[in-house]
């Protein structure tokens, strides 16, 4: 059901696999919030993705405090093993509230509509109504602050990231296979991106800085131009 | 009318690129926020460690073009790290030991003897920004350290208050003095241009004629690297069937397989998670020699277990704290 090795000498990953699977991530963040309610001493980070979980640590701190005779990776691989034993997965029913985006699909912010339409024989009417009809599932924040991996798309919108970054604006909203989220900063990306939101999914002054966490569930919501100028959504 | 003592220190002249970093913003990864921090951890450690800084401490990390730093009062420093040949006016400071300044000298950097970057301790410490627990400068979301920016001409970092008379220390004729105490990091540097890694989860899916290549291979760093990752040039590496791994957490040494069939190790500034596959993990011990390393250096690979990556940082560090103590007893010493 898992595998666990080593990421580094300092580090090291439970794998559920390679696939997107609510379930199983569910029980990645329930391992994920085991652990950092049982902290070790010597633990640093906690990090859960679609279907991983990965404990980065401080070797010298651990082997310090702890009195054992393995290596230092033995003692976390048994720590991982009781998080998944101890821990249980949370529960659809735990409902939340959707967290609701506003996006104005309009082509001046989302310049890969045009190329989605042509390559799945769409209009752009079609894109976006097939886009915001979903109540999407956040399995990972990652790669920026606040960057949130939401999936899954409705299969006739699934499209393969570009092969090169190029720019892309904070709070456009992209797919890339059957993923979509939201760019948090200005950065290169390689989404192919629809639109954008007037939201700001990572502010440094918030608390937290970041809107959107794993396990949140997601819809979108078209708006138009003068809504997104205005500011009122 | 009192002067008032400015506890400062100005950049008269900016470098390439100096930030304020310390160890790293740890415990955010799940926000996708990446600890960042001081390339050379080791260099870092061992700057507070000279002025008997706690560890935690502020410093500056600076690359070649250096800046140039005047001291706005008397103040104990230290340089660790690359050799940019740091000066005090006219006169050389060596490496590695603690230094007191006068008020009104100016440090800077004329010459690149070696490595890539330097650090600047200052006793007490120094004042900066803290986002999430951390003084870090995270150039990408603009916050931390001073400003989350680099530190420009101008700009004027306040020093933390510390209880030391430092004029008493210095000879009355004199602008600096170098305190006997040092820091022998040989064994850390030494060959320099072989890095011991780890295999990754995804080594056994390279084919057989690219995992003989990534030990063979003298790899060259190339100019586009940064504090995000080494770019290297080697001979191009495939797997043996095709791979679309969903992303998952990554470390500071990951070495990621890229589309091209070349290398990038992911350094102090990497993201924290990614989807290329993670072909092997410079161990923690050597960070520190890979973080010494230039655009057009080589370097080579050879291949390690954990439990010898795990010994050779735990002696690694074992050594700091005897460093640290007996730094602090020398101070103790010298002001009493």
């Amino acid at each position: 059901m898992y595998r666990i090795y080593s990421i580094g000498d300092a580090g090291i990953t439970l794998d559920m696999g390679n696939q997107i699977d609510e379930k199983l991530n569910r029980k990645i963040l329930a391992i994920q919030q085991w652990l950092l309610m049982h902290r070790f001493e010597g633990l640093k980070d906690v990090i859960a993705s679609y279907c991983a979980v990965s404990v980065l640590y401080d070797p010298f701190v651990i082997k310090s405090r702890y009195l054992f005779s393995s290596s230092v990776f033995e003692f976390v691989k048994q720590k991982l093993e009781e998080a998944w034993l101890q821990s249980e997965a949370g529960n659809e029913e735990n409902v939340e509230p959707v967290i609701s985006i506003p996006v104005c699909y309009d082509e001046e912010f989302g310049r890969d509509l045009a190329y989605i339409s042509k390559e799945k024989n769409l209009s752009i009417d079609q894109i976006i109504q097939l886009h915001s009809s979903k109540i999407y599932y956040v399995y990972m924040i990652g790669f920026l602050p606040g960057f949130s991996y939401l999936a899954e798309v409705d299969e006739k919108l699934i499209i393969p990231r570009k092969p090169k970054p190029v720019p892309v604006i904070a709070g456009s909203v992209g797919i890339a296979g059957s993923q979509t989220g939201i760019y948090s900063l200005n950065c290169p990306g390689g989404w192919q991106i629809i639109g954008r939101t007037p939201l700001k999914l990572f502010d440094a002054a918030a608390s937290p800085p970041v809107v959107l966490q794993a396990g949140n569930k997601v819809r979108f919501y078209a708006i138009s131009k003068k809504e997104f100028l205005s500011g009122n959504s | 009318m009192h002067a008032f003592n400015k506890m400062s220190l100005s950049f008269i002249k900016p470098g390439l690129l100096d930030t304020v970093q310390d160890i790293g913003r740890i415990g955010y990864g799940n926000w996708g926020i990446n600890p960042g921090g001081a390339m050379d951890p080791y260099a870092l450690q061992v700057a507070n460690m000279l002025v008997g800084n706690c560890c935690t401490e502020a410093v500056i990390e600076i690359h070649f073009p250096g800046p140039q730093i005047l001291f706005e009062q008397n103040v104990m420093i230290a340089v660790t790290g690359a050799d940019f040949t740091p000066m005090l006016n006219d006169e050389a400071i060596p490496l590695w030991h603690p230094v007191i300044a006068r008020k009104n000298t100016l440090l800077h950097f004329p010459e690149l003897n070696y490595g890539s970057r330097c650090y600047l301790s200052v006793h007490g410490g120094i004042c900066a920004e803290k986002w999430l627990n951390s003084y870090s400068t995270n150039l990408k979301a603009v916050v931390g350290g001073y400003k989350g920016q680099p530190l420009k001409k101008g700009d004027e970092l306040r020093l933390k208050e510390n209880t030391i008379y430092f004029a008493g220390l210095l000879p009355e004729e004199k602008n600096l003095r170098i305190l006997p105490w040092q820091a022998d990091v040989r064994n850390v540097y030494h060959h320099q241009n072989e890095i011991l890694i780890t295999k990754g989860n995804e080594w056994e899916n390279l084919k057989s004629d690219s995992q003989r290549q990534v030990f063979e291979n003298n790899f060259v760093i190339l100019p586009l690297s940064d504090r995000m990752g080494y770019h290297l040039k080697g001979s191009s590496l495939a797997l043996d069937h095709p791979m679309e791994l969903l992303s998952t957490a990554v470390n500071f040494g990951t070495l990621q397989l890229l589309p091209d069939g070349q290398l990038i190790v992911l350094m102090a500034d990497h993201q924290t998670t990614g989807g290329y596959p993670r072909i092997g993990h410079v161990i923690s011990a050597h960070l520190p020699k890979l973080a010494q390393l230039c655009p057009g250096d080589n370097l080579h690979f050879k291949i390690t277990d954990i439990e010898t990556a795990e010994k050779l940082l735990i002696s690694q560090q074992q050594e700091l704290k005897i460093l640290q103590r007996a730094c602090l007893a020398h101070l103790n010493e010298m002001v009493c």
